[in-house]
């Protein structure tokens, strides 16, 4: 029997055990096969909903389904996180104490935003990343009565088009108070444009100018200064604020530095066959790589159809078939009604399009076919 | 004296490899030399300007079959 372990049961996770449970219902059935998924948790969280959530377009419940709900028939699913990885012995260790070994396993557990990097963030910033926070930050949004939002990005973080489109539904969400006179936005950047993609901000830029959102680009945070409102850069620039947002610097989980696995949490992968460097049977998928692409849904979704259709050859012919090109998909929310996107891999640059309100609309559909997505349908 | 880091940007568009240098410096050491491989022309202006700005060392920049090489070192 060959055993297929996937720890994480977010967005790579899930559509690789979906995948695999269809390339390999045969072996399912005659126990040829074992798929099982450890995760941290029995509820299955669609992340780009925080964005929503933050400026009271949703309500917590809609973020969630049940991990088990879906989830193909076969696959063996466990709530009991893993705390020691024992790759020399193809083992695992969860937190109940039990153990697991695999014939081959993926790591898809994600990232978490790390504020507590930063001096002074947590105390003075809202970030809209995790549920409380983004309901925290849409409550103190409620209550503000004008003045100076500063959005500022850290590096790295996951779903890279957020600082853009938190901005601009800022823009809206003013505006459709009565507020846009009583506020400026202001957004800083890491580096020399509001972007990392070249033509996403080329877009960008001009429509901040055109709605007098501000921006200071080369801004990489080094300090916030709470108590008397000031956000500082490695660059030596300040800015004051009345209401400072971040999209905080990242980290790959815990228990992936805890085990040496890769520092702050990214493993070293390689980008094509997506194999742990220095490991032939463990596969690393979504945030947790270290590999230099977007970290993303939609680049973990396509890594996991990568490696699903790898894994089940691997199991019925003994080799992979084919390699992972790079390829990401991210909308681009420019407000409450338009949206644009941008598609690229390796060797393709993305090339977006001015936003348009049939390309928001479609982002609305994915929201819900999101789920459709996470069982490997679509 | 430490080895040389590599952070390898080529093919990347997002992030790129200015952020990837910058999250390299992240887990660096002051006194460290890394050299970032870039496929896009940009980043062998931009990282210059940006190591200027933010006050790390700037050693060279070279160029070999599209690929453009930047060497530093973290001063702080």
């Amino acid at each position: 029997m060959k055993k297929i372990l996937i720890v994480g049961g977010g967005m790579g996770g899930t559509i690789l055990a979906n995948n695999l449970a269809r390339r390999l219902t045969n072996e399912l059935k005659t126990g040829k096969v074992r798929i099982t998924m450890l995760s941290a948790s029995e509820k299955h969280m669609y992340q780009p909903g925080l964005l929503y959530l933050a400026v009271g377009k949703i309500t917590p419940d809609e973020l969630y389904r049940d991990q088990a709900s879906l989830l193909e028939p076969g696959i063996e699913f466990h709530v009991d996180p893993v705390e020691e990885f024992k790759l020399d012995n193809n083992q695992v260790k969860t937190k109940s104490g039990k153990t697991f070994d695999y014939d081959y396993m993926a790591i898809a557990t994600g990232s978490r935003m790390f504020p507590e990097g930063v001096p002074g963030m947590v105390e003075g910033a809202e970030t809209f990343y995790t549920e409380d926070t983004a309901l925290k930050m849409f409550k103190r949004l409620q209550s503000f009565e004008g003045g100076k939002v500063v959005i500022t990005v850290g590096v790295p973080h996951k779903c890279p088009m957020a600082p853009l489109e938190i901005t601009f539904m800022l823009h809206d969400y003013f505006k459709d108070r009565g507020m846009a006179d009583k506020v400026q936005l202001q957004y800083t950047y890491p580096i020399g444009r509001v972007h990392s993609l070249e033509n996403v901000a080329k877009w960008a830029a001009p429509e901040m100018d055109k709605l007098g959102i501000k921006y200071e680009t080369f801004f990489n945070i080094k300090e916030v200064d709470a108590k008397n409102k000031v956000l500082r850069s490695e660059e030596g620039t300040e800015i004051k604020y009345d209401l400072l947002i971040t999209i905080p610097a990242h980290k790959g989980m815990e228990v992936v530095e805890k085990n040496g696995l890769g520092q702050n949490g990214w493993i070293p992968t390689n980008k094509t066959k997506l194999n742990m460097e220095g490991r032939d049977n463990v596969f690393i998928l979504g945030d947790t790589t270290n590999i230099p692409i977007s970290k993303a849904g939609s680049t973990a979704h396509f890594e996991a159809d990568t490696l699903g259709e790898n894994l089940a050859a691997m199991v019925k012919i003994g080799m992979p078939v084919k390699e992972y090109d790079g390829k990401v998909f991210c909308f681009i929310e420019a407000g409450k009604d338009r949206a644009s996107y941008a598609m690229f891999d390796y060797k393709n640059p993305p090339d977006p399009k001015a936003p348009t309100k049939a390309v928001h609309w479609f982002k609305m559909a994915y929201n819900k076919l999101y789920w459709i997505s996470a069982r490997g349908l679509l | 004296m430490t080895e040389k880091k590599i952070v390898d940007g080529r093919g990347s568009f997002c992030p790129g490899p200015l952020m990837e240098l910058i999250v390299a410096l992240k887990s660096s050491q002051v006194g460290d030399e890394l050299e970032v491989l870039s496929t896009d022309k940009g980043s062998a202006n931009d990282i210059p300007e940006w190591l200027n700005k933010v006050g790390h060392e700037y050693i060279s920049t070279t160029e070999a079959e599209g690929v453009w090489h930047i060497t530093l070192r973290k001063s702080k």
